[in-house]
C-alpha cells in the first residue's frame, strides 16, 4: 500500500483504510468471540487434566503433553505409554474419517456433476425437479439417519425386503450391525443426503459458463464428450474446487449421521464421535480437547494441502 | 384415586410443610420416555393444589447417556435454573456433590422403600436422591409356543438355548421364515452392559468390578457366559441383534416373530395392547441361571429424583421430591405407566394388582436384582461401562475370542481405575 508523504493530514487512502477498519471491527470482534476464543480454550484444555467437575472452577492442572503422550509407571514397576497419539482407537477413528471423507466426497462429486448436467439442460418442469431434488438435503440429518436406520433394519427394513424380492440376497442383511457393511450403510445415507448439495453448487458453476462457447463448439462440429472435457470441465473447475473443499471440511468433522446410525461401532467411529464421547460421556475434557485439537490440525492440513494442489493445477492450466 | 386419599395427603403436606408463603415455579428435568411426559401434569396436580406452587417439566432426550452429559455440564456450571433432576440409578456416585442431602427430609419416607435401592442412592452417608420407580428386566416367553412344542419354562441358559432352537426349527419348518428363538439387546451401548452383566453374574462370574473395587471380570465363568451368548448370534438370535436396543427387540417380539425376549417391564403393557400380535399369548419369568445351584440375575435399573444444590427454591423442591417418591405418586405411576414402585407395601396394593397384575409378580424378579458397578467406579463408571460393552460387543461379533477380550479388558480397567 502506498501513502503520500506530502500530505499533512491523513491521506485519502489512510482515511479509507481507517473507515474500512471500523466497518470490519464488529465482525472481527464477533469472530474472536465465536471462533477464536473457543478454539483457544479447546487447545488450552488439551494441556490440562480438566474434567467435568473442574472445568468451571479453575481447579484443572497443567499437565503439558500428557494427554497426547505420557509415560506412566504402574504400581508393579511396569512402564506403560499412553495418550491419544498412542491410542489405537484414535487412529482407527482417523482412518475411518479419512476413508469416509475421500469415498463420500468422490461419489458425491461425480453424482452431483451428473445431476447438475441434467438439471442444466432445458426441459419442461425444470424448476419443479430442481426443488424436488433438494429434499434430501433439506431433511435434518438426525431425521434422515433415523429414517434410514429403520429402512436398513434387518427384520422390518424396506431395503432388505426389496433386495429379497428381487432376489439379490438370499437372507436379510443386518446393515448397520455388521462390521463389514456398517461403513457402506453410512456412505449410502451420506451420498443420498449430500449429492443434492453438490449438484446445486455445481449447477451454479455451470450456469456461469457463457452459452456462446457451446454454440461455437457446435458450429465447429466438435463431439459433445470432447466439449465436456475441453470446455465445461475447465470452466467449471473453480466452482468444483470450492464445492469439494466445502464437502471435505464437512465430511472430516462428520458426527450426527454416525452417532445416530451406527453408535459406538468400531467400523465407523470418527474423530468427532470419539472426542464427543470423551468429553460428554466420560467428562474427560483434557483428553477430549486433545482429540479436538488433533482433529483441527488434521482438517487444517487437508485444506492447506488441497488449496496448494488446486493452485498448482490452476497455474499449470494457465501456462 | 379417591378423594379421601387426596385430602389426607393434602392435610399431611400442610402439616409438614406449612402453608405456602408464596407460589413458586419448580423446574423439573426428565428424559421423555413413553407416556411419562403426557402423564406428568396429572401426576403432580395434587401437589400443586396442596402447596400452591407450580411445576414446569423440561423434557430431555430418551437416551440416558445424552441426558447425563447435559446434566453434568449444568451442574458443574452451578446452573440454578433447574431445581429437580430425574436421575438414573447409576448416577448417584458421580453427581453426589451437586445434590442436596435428603436424609433428614426423608427420614420417615426412606425406610418404607426397598433398602437396596435407598442404599444405591446413598453416597458416603448422604442420601443423594429419592427413588420414584424401579426397573428390572425379565424373560418374556410365548405360552402358546411352549405348550405347542411341549417345553417347560427354561430355568437355565442352556435350557433356554435348547428350547429356543426347538421352537425356531419347528416354526421355520412350518413356513415362518422370519421366526427367531431369542431376542435381546446387543447394540454397543449401556443396555449391553446390562444384558452382559446378567449373563456373567448368573454364571457366577462376578459383577465386573466388585463393591470393594476389585476388578473381577477376567475369570473362566465370565468367559463361558460370553462364549454362550456369542453362540446365540446367527443361530437362535438374528445377526442384527448386535444393533438392537430395547425397541428393536420388542419390534421382533411384538410382531410374533420370537419365542423368548429379554426386556424391561414397559414391554409388558405394550405387548398386551390391541395392536400387538402376541396379546394374551405371553408371560414373564425371572431370567435364567448359569446352571444348577446358581442364581438368576437381573440388572437393577430405575429412576430417582434429586434436588440441585444450586436451586434457589430448595424447600419447595424437596417437598416435590418427597411427593414424587411417596406412595400416592408411585401408585399413580404404577397404575398408569406400569412402572415398578420402590415402596415395598405397594406390591400388596389391591388397586395396583387389579390394574397391572404383573407388578406384584415382578417382586420375584426384583429380589434378584444386581447393581451395575457404579458405586466402586464413581466418576469413571461411564468409561468402565463403555470398555465393558465394547469388549462384549467384539466377542459377540466374532472379532475377538472371549478369553482374549476379557484379559485385555482387565488391563484397560486397571489402567483406568488404578491411576
Amino acid at each position: 500500500m502506498t501513502t503520500s508523504k506530502i500530505a499533512k493530514g491523513p491521506s485519502l487512502q489512510q482515511q479509507r483504510v481507517r473507515a474500512a477498519f471500523w466497518f470490519l471491527a464488529p465482525m472481527l470482534v464477533m469472530l474472536a468471540i465465536v471462533a477464536a476464543w473457543p478454539l483457544f480454550r479447546s487447545i488450552s484444555f488439551s494441556f490440562t487434566d480438566a474434567t467435568a467437575d473442574t472445568i468451571f472452577n479453575g481447579k484443572a492442572a497443567w499437565v503439558g503433553f500428557d494427554n497426547y503422550i505420557e509415560q506412566r509407571v504402574r504400581s508393579n514397576g511396569e512402564i506403560r505409554w499412553r495418550g491419544v497419539l498412542l491410542d489405537a482407537e484414535w487412529w482407527n477413528a482417523v482412518w475411518n474419517t479419512v476413508r469416509f471423507s475421500l469415498v463420500s466426497v468422490a461419489l458425491e462429486t461425480v453424482l452431483g456433476l451428473l445431476v447438475a448436467l441434467v438439471l442444466n439442460a432445458e426441459f419442461k418442469g425444470r424448476g419443479l425437479v430442481r426443488a424436488a431434488i433438494l429434499i434430501p438435503w433439506a431433511i435434518p440429518t438426525i431425521v434422515s439417519a433415523r429414517m434410514w436406520g429403520w429402512m436398513l433394519n434387518d427384520q422390518f427394513g424396506v431395503i432388505n425386503q426389496m433386495l429379497l424380492t428381487v432376489g439379490l440376497i438370499s437372507e436379510p442383511i443386518a446393515w448397520t450391525a455388521r462390521a463389514d457393511t456398517a461403513m457402506l450403510a453410512v456412505l449410502i445415507v451420506d451420498v443420498w443426503k449430500t449429492t443434492p448439495f453438490m449438484a446445486l453448487l455445481i449447477l451454479a458453476g455451470l450456469q456461469m459458463i457463457p452459452r456462446d462457447m457451446y454454440e461455437a463448439a457446435k458450429l465447429d462440429g466438435i463431439h459433445p464428450v470432447k466439449v465436456f472435457f475441453r470446455v465445461t470441465l475447465p470452466l467449471l473447475k473453480p466452482a468444483l474446487l470450492v464445492a469439494v473443499i466445502f464437502r471435505v471440511l464437512d465430511a472430516l468433522r462428520i458426527f450426527d449421521l454416525i452417532y445416530v446410525l451406527t453408535p459406538q461401532s468400531d467400523a465407523t467411529v470418527t474423530m468427532s464421535v470419539l472426542s464427543y464421547r470423551q468429553i460428554q460421556q466420560f467428562g474427560d475434557y483434557g483428553e477430549g480437547s486433545a482429540m479436538s485439537t488433533l482433529l483441527f490440525l488434521i482438517i487444517t492440513a487437508f485444506v492447506l494441502l488441497y488449496i496448494k494442489l488446486g493452485r498448482v493445477d490452476l497455474s499449470g492450466e494457465k501456462s | 384415586m379417591s378423594h379421601g386419599y387426596r385430602a389426607t395427603a393434602f392435610a399431611a403436606m400442610m402439616a409438614v410443610f406449612g402453608a405456602p408463603v408464596a407460589a413458586e415455579e419448580i423446574t423439573y428435568v426428565s428424559g421423555a420416555v413413553g407416556a411419562a411426559v403426557e402423564n406428568f401434569a396429572a401426576l403432580v396436580k395434587p401437589w400443586e393444589e396442596a402447596t400452591g406452587n407450580t411445576v414446569k417439566l423440561v423434557p430431555m432426550p430418551a437416551s440416558t447417556t445424552d441426558q447425563f452429559g447435559q446434566y453434568r455440564l449444568w451442574l458443574a456450571a452451578g446452573n440454578g435454573d433447574i431445581d429437580l433432576y430425574q436421575t438414573d440409578v447409576i448416577w448417584a456416585p458421580q453427581l453426589a456433590d451437586h445434590f442436596v442431602d435428603l436424609t433428614e427430609a426423608a427420614k420417615d419416607l426412606a425406610p418404607t422403600h426397598f433398602p437396596s435401592i435407598i442404599e444405591s442412592q446413598t453416597v458416603d452417608g448422604k442420601l443423594v436422591a429419592l427413588p420414584i420407580f424401579t426397573d428390572a428386566p425379565a424373560l418374556y416367553y410365548r405360552k402358546d409356543l411352549l405348550e405347542k412344542y411341549g417345553v417347560a419354562v427354561p430355568k437355565t441358559w442352556a435350557e433356554l438355548t435348547a428350547a429356543a432352537q426347538k421352537i425356531q426349527d419347528g416354526e421355520r419348518a412350518a413356513g415362518k421364515g422370519d421366526f427367531w428363538g431369542f431376542v435381546w439387546q446387543g447394540n454397543a451401548y449401556e443396555g449391553l452392559t446390562c444384558d452382559a452383566l446378567e449373563w456373567v453374574k448368573s454364571h457366577g462370574g462376578g459383577q465386573i468390578v466388585e463393591p470393594d473395587g476389585t476388578i473381577s471380570i477376567n475369570n473362566p465363568q465370565a468367559v463361558a457366559a460370553l462364549e454362550q451368548a456369542k453362540a446365540w448370534v446367527g443361530t437362535i438370535s438374528p445377526e442384527g441383534v448386535l444393533s438392537y436396543q430395547e425397541e428393536e427387540s420388542r419390534g421382533v417380539w411384538q410382531t410374533g416373530n420370537a419365542a423368548f425376549m429379554r426386556n424391561w417391564p414397559y414391554a409388558y403393557g405394550l405387548g398386551n395392547g390391541d395392536d400387538s400380535a402376541v396379546k394374551g399369548l405371553f408371560d414373564v419369568t425371572t431370567l435364567p441361571t448359569g446352571g444348577e445351584g446358581m442364581s438368576s440375575a437381573a440388572t437393577l435399573g430405575g429412576w430417582n429424583v434429586a434436588v440441585s444444590k444450586y436451586s434457589t427454591k430448595q424447600e419447595a423442591a424437596i417437598s416435590l421430591a418427597m411427593y414424587l417418591a411417596g406412595p400416592e405418586a408411585q401408585k399413580n405411576r404404577a397404575i398408569n405407566e406400569s412402572s415398578l414402585p420402590t415402596i415395598v407395601a405397594l406390591y400388596d396394593d389391591a388397586d395396583i394388582a387389579t390394574a397391572q397384575p404383573i407388578i406384584p409378580r415382578w417382586k420375584d424378579v426384583f429380589l434378584q436384582a444386581v447393581p451395575r458397578p457404579s458405586a466402586p467406579t464413581r466418576g469413571d463408571y461411564n468409561e468402565v461401562s463403555t470398555l465393558f460393552f465394547t469388549a462384549v460387543h467384539s466377542v459377540l461379533s466374532g472379532s475377538t475370542p472371549a478369553a482374549d477380550a476379557l484379559a485385555a479388558l482387565e488391563g484397560d480397567l486397571e489402567d483406568l481405575l488404578q491411576k
